[in-house]
């Protein structure tokens, strides 16, 4: 009866996370001006550096579009009740199935290769997300540990192929040859001028197709429902027929596959070429990217534009603004995650009791605190 | 009012306030719920005082506020004649209020002593404590018949048992009014006998109960007053004597309702679910049924009484394909249909068969889910909603529309969470969905467990219906008014085997509490002949 009060969608929606991004600014601004900067102007440069210009604004879709695939990775896994803290390995292994293709078909156009590299990333991440939901089908292995773990294999395996398999001798670096530029996922800048010389591409519409397809996907499919219902209750989907084992494994290797296409983003467009480490933490703030949009597409999208905006905005902050280092603008990313992440429900009691009061105040006296029992 | 109680205010009997509890006037909100409402209650000493209403009246927020758990927003609490103020569970055993809960509070390795002294030790040093709960204890069971062996471990001991061991911890705290929430929910009908002896041995002592049920047959064995709760207000309190169940249920529904099933005469036909030598184990591997062998004929009701715990879950289960038998068969309109899978629910819902399963929260439904969601569970992959691939919502709404309609299922939104519908809907819409289906056979568990009595009554009605329709029914419950007012046949269930068979027409209360104790009776259980 106690916590069982609900608030208006909007607030659970677009309230509570709007409060704690501010929440979050608003100790990143104190940490500014301890430094001895003023708060105002660092947010005016990054808003400025993310939306300003084009090639800001291209830097910002470019984020957003790997942040959008790794959130919602996170996000299906999540409607199922399974938390993937994977995505950066499963990213990191879609690269290879992404560079393989690519390599192998060098010279195709890329409205014909593209889809083949998008298969084959989409089945090596998936594969590897895969792994875990098996041994948790099937073995019981918690999802949380497995993947984890198969993170530091991703690393260990892929730092092992890039240098001594897929590194050409004439290369210094660790990294793959490059793709062929016909065949390379195109530039957005080809066609909008605006954005030229940022790596964003079409990867970004990809990704945009991507968040009305989880939508479907989970709320319109009858394979969402059964998810959604696992996800909730597992004995219920016993009870329904439903198979735990089959769905868990399916909802891993669609998760897995949608951090694979990381590597259409990044491998196969902006890098074109599989370089050492390219994920670099991506797949990480996909799931502060999931849990702030409450892996909702619409959430998903949103929280992963402001994540864009972070990323970009603050490389343009520590240019300009010496005396805020990079070091912290990760700290104010940091406090993001933590306020919308971690601490998400923080500020949920005082607004359930603010609108609690305002609600009886229109009857009654408001009640004296309750006990818990 | 702002008096802290202590062990020099407790009242003692010899002080002669004739009323134990009084409570003026008490309000208690839950946000816009407004649970109590102006309860006025006056319990007097040595007395068995019932409070009844359905879920949801308010009687275990009135109990909690006495026990305090809950702080009243308004009103008093006269205890012994003292006003006092009750901030927590210790408060209240300060004053002598005991309170023996539903589920009990019991560490299951401890033995009997240990629990009792759990929280009551007198010094760091066990040794005295112990010696001196062992002298109480020896003295309370003489007096009142309260006898366990105190050396037992919980877990060793039976429910009845373990209960007896929750009213000692209170009495050994010395507790003189005792609050008793549903406390034969759990039990066979001879332990509740047993219990009721107790509880009238403690009255003649002297000491006060206040008995919470929802059952008005034990309101009339054993109070003395009644008080009736209906939506957070005391609607009247009256003598048990000058009352009865119809006035009673009245009282609680707010209109007449008619606690007797009304039926016809079964009309058995063919036989559609025949149990042979089924052997069913646990998660943990432990046989629950051992050979059960049982069968079911076109238009009439099994029931299956026994005491929770003793295999009903895992028949249930077994029969709806959710776990997998380790022998015997299952067959289903002479088809077998053994599940050697927990995944065959689906299989075994198209050959025709419905379950409403014991625990809706945690079975039936996805209480997270809209209504509309729910009315579809375990049927979303029929082309009726949506061929391929793609889920067609709007036909699952429109089949939830229907079931609203048809169930009386309030409030009558199909877009509702349905953790925010009763208990009694929710079970409504578990019930529609599973005999809208047109099942041959269907299977239910604990059809009204936690369901208002207005509920109940169409409830049951409607399980009638279905057997009147021609289908199979097999019930489990533990409630043997309910098997007994339905069933056509019933069966016992112990320890995992059927140890009899009964008519309800002829069968005593007496016989059937017995074979649910497990004593067998001298007729071996006959197996109808399949045809």
């Amino acid at each position: 009866m106690s916590s069982a009060m609900p608030l208006p969608r909007w607030v659970d929606v677009l309230l509570l996370p709007v409060l704690n991004v501010t929440l979050a600014f608003i100790i990143g601004g104190i940490v500014v001006l301890i430094v001895g900067e003023n708060p105002i102007e660092a947010v005016r440069i990054m808003l400025y550096g993310a939306f300003g210009y084009g090639y800001g604004f291209g830097f910002t879709l470019y984020y957003t579009t790997n942040f959008i695939f790794a959130g919602l990775a996170v996000a299906v896994a999540f409607h199922a009740g399974l938390f993937n803290i994977g995505g950066e390995g499963q990213a990191y292994v879609g690269g290879l199935g992404a560079i393989l293709v690519a390599l192998a078909v060098g010279g195709l156009h890329w409205a014909l290769a593209m889809p083949l590299i998008m298969i084959s990333a989409a089945l090596f991440a998936g594969f590897w997300a895969f792994i875990p939901g098996y041994l948790q089908a099937k073995r019981g292995s918690h999802v949380v540990i497995t993947t984890i773990m198969m993170n530091f294999i991703a690393t260990s395996m892929m730092s092992y192929i890039i240098s001594r398999i897929l590194k050409p001798a004439n290369v210094n670096s660790d990294e793959s040859a490059r793709i062929d530029e016909v065949t390379r996922v195109p530039f957005l800048s080809e066609w909008i001028p605006l954005l030229r010389n940022t790596p964003v591409n079409i990867s970004f519409v990809l990704a945009l197709l991507a968040l009305v397809g989880v939508y479907l996907l989970i709320w319109h499919t009858k394979f969402g429902y059964a998810l959604r219902t696992m996800g909730h209750n597992g004995t219920a989907a016993r009870y329904a027929g439903m198979s735990n084992a089959k769905l868990i494994m399916l909802a891993m290797a669609i998760s897995g596959a949608l951090a694979g296409m990381v590597a259409i983003n990044d491998t196969a467009g902006a890098h074109g070429r599989l370089i050492l480490g390219y994920v670099a933490g991506t797949g990480f703030v996909g799931i502060a990217v999931a849990f702030m949009g409450k892996a909702h597409p619409i959430g998903v999208g949103l929280s992963a534009l402001l994540f864009g905006v972070l990323y970009q905005g603050g490389q343009e902050l520590a240019f300009t603004m010496p005396a805020i280092t990079r070091e912290m603008i990760v700290t104010i990313q940091a406090l993001v995650i933590l306020f919308t992440g971690a601490m998400s429900n923080m500020l949920r009691r005082p607004v359930e009791l603010a609108f609690l009061t305002a609600r009886t105040r229109q009857k009654e006296p408001v009640p004296t605190e309750r006990k818990e029992a | 009012m702002d008096t802290t109680p202590d062990h020099a205010q407790r009242p003692s009997s010899a002080a002669g306030a004739s009323l134990a509890i009084e409570l003026k006037k008490i309000n208690k909100s839950f946000g816009s719920v407004h649970a109590n409402r102006d309860i006025d209650l006056a319990v007097r000493r040595g007395t068995v005082h019932g409070i009844v209403g359905e879920n949801g009246a308010g009687k275990s927020t009135l109990m909690s506020i006495l026990y305090g758990f809950y702080h009243a927003d308004s009103g008093e609490i006269v205890v012994g004649g003292k006003p006092v103020t009750i901030h927590n569970s210790s408060d209240a055993l300060a004053l002598g209020i005991g309170m023996v809960h539903q589920h009990f509070m019991l560490v299951d390795n401890f033995t009997v002593l240990e629990n009792v002294i759990l929280g009551a030790e007198d010094s760091a040093l066990l040794k005295p404590s112990v010696d001196k709960a062992r002298r109480e204890l020896q003295r309370l069971a003489s007096d009142y018949g309260l006898n366990v062996p105190v050396d037992a471990l919980i877990e060793d001991l039976s429910v009845g048992q373990q209960q007896r061991v929750e009213i000692l911890k209170a009495l050994y705290r010395g507790a003189d009014i005792l609050i008793l929430d549903e406390p034969t929910g759990v039990l066979t009908p001879a332990e509740a006998d047993h219990l009721f002896e107790v509880l009238k041995t403690l009255r003649d002592e002297g000491k006060t109960i206040i008995l919470i049920t929802h059952k008005l047959r034990e309101i009339m064995a054993i109070t003395d007053m009644v008080s009736v709760m209906r939506q957070g207000q005391m609607v009247e309190t009256l003598e048990t004597a000058k009352t009865n169940p119809e006035q009673l249920a009245e009282l609680m529904v707010g209109r007449r309702v008619l606690l007797r099933v009304e039926k016809d005469e079964a009309k058995p036909g063919d036989v559609l679910l025949d149990v042979t030598d089924l052997v069913v184990a646990d998660d943990m591997g432990t046989e629950r049924l051992k050979g059960v062998t049982l069968s079911v004929r076109a238009g009439e009701i099994l029931g299956v009484a026994g005491v929770a715990g003793n295999g009903q879950s895992e028949l249930l289960e077994a029969l709806a394909g959710m776990r997998a038998s380790k022998s015997g068969t299952i067959r289903l309109n002479g088809e077998d249909v053994t599940a050697h899978h927990p995944d065959s629910a689906a299989t075994l819902r198209r050959k025709g068969l419905a379950h409403v399963p014991e625990d809706r929260l945690r079975m039936g439904l996805v209480t997270n889910f809209y209504e509309w969601e729910n009315s579809i569970l375990g049927y979303h992959d029929y082309d009726k909603y949506g061929s391929g691939l793609m889920l067609d919502v709007k036909a699952a709404r429109a089949e939830a529309q229907r079931h609203i309609e048809k169930f009386d299922i309030r409030p009558a939104n199909a877009d509702l969470k349905t953790a925010n519908f009763s208990g009694g809907n929710q079970q409504k819409i578990v019930l529609a969905r599973e005999m809208e289906r047109d099942p041959d056979v269907l299977i239910v568990g604990q059809p009204t467990r936690g369901v208002d009595i207005g509920a109940i009554e169409f409830i049951h009605n409607q399980i009638i219906k279905m057997r009147d329709a021609g289908k199979a029914i097999l019930l489990v419950s533990v409630e043997l008014d309910e098997i007994r007012s339905l069933s056509d046949r019933i069966v016992v269930l112990f320890d995992g085997e059927v140890v009899g068979e009964a008519d309800p027409a002829t069968a005593d209360e007496g016989e059937l509490g017995l074979l649910m104790a497990g004593v067998k009776s001298d007729t071996t259980p006959k197996r109808e002949a399949t045809t």
